[in-house]
């Protein structure tokens, strides 16, 4: 391989990812250039609507909680090696745990409703996690097909559910609507910046969620596990650690997260459960994971990029009613695809500039001895 | 259930199977290559949106096919880039063009044809019209074989015959040509390829050209065959069902087919057996008939019904240095 | 890279004469800061064995990779023939007429021997008349060369020896007249290695100019005809292999005189620490690796357990530390029974005193992707050492990894270092500090010393002596027979999944040869 010369550290961390995502920004500009509209408005008014204003800030931040649950459930199961797509499924299962309390207990209070949807949801994300983990574990069934195939099947299941089982009467495929004083709390109850933002109590628990994985993974002996089978599962058999449990254990987890996006969107938002309320949210909890590099910090920043996408995107449409807001999918799908896929797209490039200014010195003499 | 009932089921299922096997087939390629291609269906989405986009425009629809060929080609090819050249993550790949076929299309729908992302609808002209083969309506009069002539083997598009056609084709070129052997040879051992001085990367890209054409075709039957335009999201899942058959099949080609025939079934009669009670069960859930394809799959992939040995290069990118 | 420019003026006389199949001149490679290859020359005669000998990462592979095409030279000069090329890529390479046998065998598992053969050599779109071509073909080099395998075997069924004819077969049907075989006995048997040698020579009275990359001096003397020596990344000498001897070979190679020695008292066993019977394991796949294995280890003794690679002391290994479920037998450490209950079962045997230095340090006994601390506790981790319950506190686990450092000699000596920086011989040492430096009762050892600089060899071997002396019982397997025998109080030889025999360390070379070929040294001619 052509010397590979180590790049600084903020390069690789900062700049490229940085770099991907602008040139997604700049494809998608182009997007809006096809359709003749001017992709700066475009651009000013997905900013704007994402950060412009305290509402605005509001939607960024709710739409980024949610990814932050479900960036850290395909995180925590990188660390271990392998691949969550499940994130869908599990937050559309943990959807029905968390409603059905809130509707058992929305009679109490919201404490109540908080903590024992909390409680729900997470138990039911974990459950539909479990299950390929097992088949993973146990049967060597490869984990990614086997989440594609159970987000299918969360979907055949719970629009039965919807429509079937748990349907408020005279609604069509969706539950009742949680009662006025089992509601949690939003945000703007307490800072009237986030005006009508649905931004709610649910997003202290999305910073829980990112310090209870840092420490989960760099500072508990179970993160050491996860770690070690994820960079090396033949280190991890010598070392006397058991494959099969950390699957399991890491999809528990990894379920649990993406379930607690049933308490912030659902019973937070929506305030019942709907078709489809997981609406992708899922899928880009693997961006996020990716462009954060697993990491918590990194996720906590994707989050809040993508969350930005979405509000501003709704914005979007509503400024410039010319520009279709699936402007946003696009966009979306272009940070995924160059963060995630295209990584090291700009890499040969940023290490001609740097190699040069960081290490200087051992470029010469070699020069020097070719032309002896 | 009549004869004539069980002959009618199997043509619509032969219908429902039809985009599956096209897809199958496109991912077959892809994944003999060792390369994973979770973006079926993206490229069958934007297909289909090309294939009606350009139906309606230039009211060709060989020109609408040429043009689903063209985008899910340029999809395949921006995988292809990613997963050989960049070396990224495959699955994350095609997560990203399934995204990607989802917002472009709709983008470009609103944008172009303000219609809240669908497309117009075409005239009979512009869509693919399905060929009755001779005498179809004479022999149809014989009952069953007959029946099954007119009504299953006749008056399908000329895609459902392409679709049964690529069938043989693939197997044929799988296991009796050179690029067969390659493509075999490089989704199980891509060094192997390497070192015989063949160029893993020219052959894995010439299996995502296949895989895009493929992909282009099935979108086209969605849009211009089936449907008379295209909608938001319209392949609703195909893709995945086809990647679900494609692993069921164990990635052979005849076993596709009939993998997909088999989902197909599973499809039509889902709206047959609406209401309907059965014996000791009662009455089955709809869902639960949608679910079936992803639950035989996945009890498939857990080896309590035989075993699914992918390509064993799959998925991860070849280096050839070290 | 600039090329040479002074060479050019010199080529026309070298060129004309062109007894050389082979002519490489001033040849450099590097990987980054590591200088694989450095102006090395190599000229090999046509219709002859030539012998590239070297230690581990001195370059041997490199250079014929860079031969193959598989790698491009940053500098020199390549003649073929007396023609100077540029050899782009592998197929270009074989157009010239050069074939490689690559170590790993280059192989598609699930198919036969026919298409393997013919893979990337088809000829025609359609497969079917160049497979009946191939079948002719395969036929004649069969009984030319006595390369005998069926063409329509599955690979996955052959034997080694038999992958191996595959891919000189391989070669040969891509008309091959230079063939490379880069390290090819590491995986076979005496006897097969043996009549892998008829092959050559028959190979090379047909008009077939062989290289032969290896590390085992026995083989240099036994079959080439010139060989040249490597030593880090540099050519040290070509020699006619008739005039030279496997001392000064050696001598060349390491670049001093070494003599594999080890300073020590005679062993004085105690009790039986270590007790395995009737101990039979068999792979994933089934097929029996150990066959009814009895034998145990005193505290205070090592014991030695010789063989070629592949005869199943990698699964004795993982059997005893816990890895993999015996078949059958038992395994008993200070007659406590070690029980396998699941994939997290080495930790039980941890805890009954059982420390393992793993055979493949990179592939099993470390992290590479970790800090220095995070493998100084691999196996450990659980302990309180190194966190109170449930938590990981790197502060504690550091300190201990400092400690470690210090006393085991480990460079650079910063703990928060990524492992995979580390040199090979230092990366062997956390491991052995890892398992060494704490109460055990017994030390199973594989491979101690592979890819590790001489420097840290003596130190590896001191400190396992060391550990016998304290009374603990060790258990060493390693391929390098000079290394068994050296520090081994008692010598188990294994061939085919079985002890053969039980050896003194003092015991003859003939001896030892005929017992690892699975020939009894009594019975044996």
């Amino acid at each position: 391989m052509s010397a590979r010369q180590p790049l600084p550290n903020w390069v690789t961390i900062v700049l490229m990812p940085a770099l991907n995502v602008l040139l997604a920004f700049i494809i998608g500009g182009l997007a809006v250039a096809i359709i003749g509209e001017n992709p700066l408005t475009a651009m000013w008014a997905l900013f704007y609507g994402a950060f412009g204003t305290g509402m605005g800030w509001g939607f960024t931040l709710h739409y980024a909680t949610n990814f932050i649950f479900t960036g850290l459930a395909v995180a925590i199961v990188f660390k271990a090696g392998m691949f969550n797509i499940g994130g869908e499924g599990q937050a559309y299962v943990a959807g029905l745990g968390a409603i059905m309390v809130a509707l058992w207990l929305d009679q109490t209070h919201w404490v109540f409703v908080l903590f024992g949807s909390t409680i729900a949801a997470m138990m039911m994300g974990s459950l539909w996690a479990i299950i390929p983990a097992w088949l993973q574990a146990k049967r060597g069934s490869h984990i990614v097909i086997t989440t594609i195939m159970f987000n299918f099947i969360a979907s055949a299941f719970m629009s039965y559910m919807l429509a079937q089982v748990i349907t408020a009467p005279g609604a069509n495929a969706e539950t009742r609507t949680i009662a006025e004083q089992g509601r949690l709390p939003l945000l703007s109850d307490w800072f009237d910046a986030f005006q009508y933002s649905p931004l709610n109590i649910t997003f202290f628990f999305g910073i829980a969620a990112l310090i209870f994985t840092y420490v989960l993974i760099w500072r508990t002996k179970l993160g050491y596990k996860i770690r070690t089978l994820g960079a090396n599962p033949e280190a991890a058999r010598y070392a006397g650690i058991s494959a099969v449990y950390v699957i399991i254990i890491s999809m528990a987890i990894a379920g649990a997260m993406a379930g607690l996006m049933a308490v912030n969107e659902a019973v937070g938002v929506q305030k019942r459960l709907v078709v489809g309320y997981v609406h992708g949210f899922g899928f880009v909890g693997i961006a996020v994971a990716f462009m954060g590099r697993s990491h918590p910090v990194g996720i906590a920043l994707a989050a809040l990029l993508f969350g930005a996408l979405y509000q501003g995107g709704q914005e979007l449409a509503f400024e410039l009613p010319a520009v279709p807001s699936d402007l946003v999918v696009v966009i979306q799908a272009l940070v995924i695809l160059f963060t995630g896929a295209m990584g090291e797209m700009f890499r040969p490039l940023l290490e001609r500039i740097f190699a040069r200014r960081v290490n200087p010195a051992p470029e010469a003499p070699t020069t020097a001895e070719t032309e002896a | 259930m009549s004869p004539t009932d069980i002959i009618l089921l199997l043509d619509s299922s032969v219908r429902f199977a039809v985009p599956l096997m096209l897809a199958a087939l496109a991912g077959l390629y892809s994944e003999r290559s060792g390369i994973v291609d979770i973006g079926l269906e993206g490229k069958m989405l934007g297909g289909a949106f090309a294939a009606a986009a350009t139906a309606a425009v230039t009211g060709s629809v060989w020109l609408g096919l040429a043009a689903a060929m063209g985008v899910s080609v340029v999809m395949s090819m921006i995988h292809a880039l990613a997963s050989i050249n960049f070396r990224g993550n495959q699955i994350i790949s095609g997560v990203a063009l399934n995204f990607l076929a989802a917002g472009f299309t709709v983008f470009l729908g609103h944008a172009w044809f303000r219609r809240g992302g669908t497309t117009p609808n075409l005239r009979p002209d512009e869509r693919f019209s399905n060929i009755e083969l001779p005498f179809a309506a004479e022999i149809g009069q014989v009952p069953i074989v007959g029946e099954i002539y007119q009504q299953l083997l006749s008056g399908h598009s000329i895609i459902v015959y392409f679709a049964f056609l690529m069938v043989p084709v693939t197997a044929f070129v799988l296991y009796r040509t050179r690029f067969g052997l390659r493509l075999r040879a490089v989704g199980e051992n891509p060094k192997a390829l390497d070192t015989a001085g063949i160029s893993v990367a020219l052959l894995r890209y010439r299996a995502l050209v296949v895989t895009g054409l493929l992909c282009g075709v099935a979108g086209a039957f969605l849009s211009t065959a089936q449907g008379a335009n295209f909608s938001e999201n319209m392949t609703s899942g195909r893709g995945f069902i086809a990647l679900a058959a494609l692993i069921f099949a164990k990635w052979r080609p005849w076993q596709a087919m009939w993998t997909c025939l088999l989902f197909g079934v599973l499809s039509a009669s889902q709206i047959r057996l609406q209401g309907v009670e059965f014996p000791m069960i009662g009455e089955v859930p709809v869902q639960a008939i949608q679910a079936l394809p992803y639950i035989l799959t996945v009890v498939l992939l857990a080896g309590f019904i035989g075993r699914a040995n992918p390509p064993k290069a799959i998925g991860q990118p070849y280096i050839k240095e070290r | 890279m600039v090329e040479h420019q002074t060479t050019n003026a010199q080529q026309p006389s070298q060129a004309a004469g062109s007894e050389f199949a082979i002519d490489l001149k001033r040849v450099s490679k590097a990987f980054g800061p590591v200088q694989a290859n450095k102006d090395i020359d190599l000229a090999v005669k046509r219709n002859s064995i030539h012998g590239i000998v070297g230690e581990n990462g001195a370059g041997k592979s490199t250079l014929m990779s860079i031969l193959y095409g598989f790698y491009t030279a940053d500098s020199g000069e390549i003649w073929v023939n007396g023609q100077l090329v540029k050899i782009k890529d592998s197929s270009h390479a074989l157009e010239l007429g050069i074939g490689m046998v690559h170590q790993h065998f280059m192989l598609v598992e699930n198919f036969t021997v026919l298409e393997n053969i013919i893979l990337g050599a088809e000829g025609e779109y359609l497969l079917a008349s160049s497979m009946a071509k191939a079948r002719e073909e395969l036929t004649r080099l069969a009984t030319d060369y006595g390369l005998n395998v069926d063409p329509d075997a599955l690979i996955e069924d052959l034997s080694v020896g038999q992958e191996q004819r595959v891919e000189i077969l391989k070669a040969l049907y891509r008309g091959a007249d230079v063939l490379i075989l880069d390290e090819p006995t590491g995986v076979l048997t005496p006897t097969e290695a043996d009549q892998l040698f008829r092959i050559l020579e028959q190979l090379r009275d047909e008009g077939k100019t062989i290289i032969l990359i290896t590390h085992k001096l026995r083989e240099i003397m036994a079959v080439t005809d010139t060989v040249s020596v490597m030593r880090q990344g540099e050519m040290v000498g070509t020699l006619a292999t008739k005039d030279t001897s496997p001392e000064q070979l050696a001598e060349l190679m390491v670049g001093r005189r070494v003599l594999l020695r080890v300073d020590k008292t005679p062993a004085e066993p105690k009790d039986v620490v270590l007790d395995v019977k009737g101990l039979s394991v068999t792979d994933d796949i089934g097929v029996p690796r150990v066959k009814d294995v009895s034998f145990n280890v005193r505290a205070g003794e090592i014991v030695g357990i010789a063989g070629v690679a592949g005869n199943g002391q990698s699964d004795l290994l993982r059997a005893i530390s816990g890895m993999e479920a015996p078949l059958l037998g038992e395994i008993r450490v200070n007659g406590e029974l070690v029980r396998f209950h699941g994939d997290d079962s080495a930790s039980d045997a941890r805890k009954m005193g059982v420390a393992h230095v793993p055979e493949d340090r990179l592939k099993m006994g470390l992290v590479t992707a970790f800090e220095e601390w995070e493998n100084s506790i691999l196996g450990y981790h659980e302990s309180e050492k190194y966190g109170t319950g449930m938590f990981l506190s790197p502060k504690m686990a550091i300190a201990e990894a400092e400690k470690r450092i210090e006393m085991f000699d480990i460079r650079p000596r910063n703990p928060r270092l990524k492992t995979a920086n580390f040199s090979g011989g230092n990366q062997q040492k956390i491991v052995l500090a890892r398992e060494m430096d704490r109460d055990l009762d017994v030390l199973i050892v594989g491979q101690p010393t592979r890819g590790v600089d001489i420097g840290a060899i003596e130190f590896i071997h001191k400190h396992i002596i060391e550990l016998r002396d304290k009374g603990i019982a060790v258990l060493l397997v390693s391929v390098e027979l000079d290394e068994i025998r050296a520090l081994s109080d008692r010598v188990l030889v294994m061939f085919d999944g079985e002890i053969v025999t039980e050896l003194s360390p003092d015991a003859s070379e003939r001896e030892f040869g005929l017992s690892m070929a699975g020939v009894d040294p009594k019975e044996g001619a």
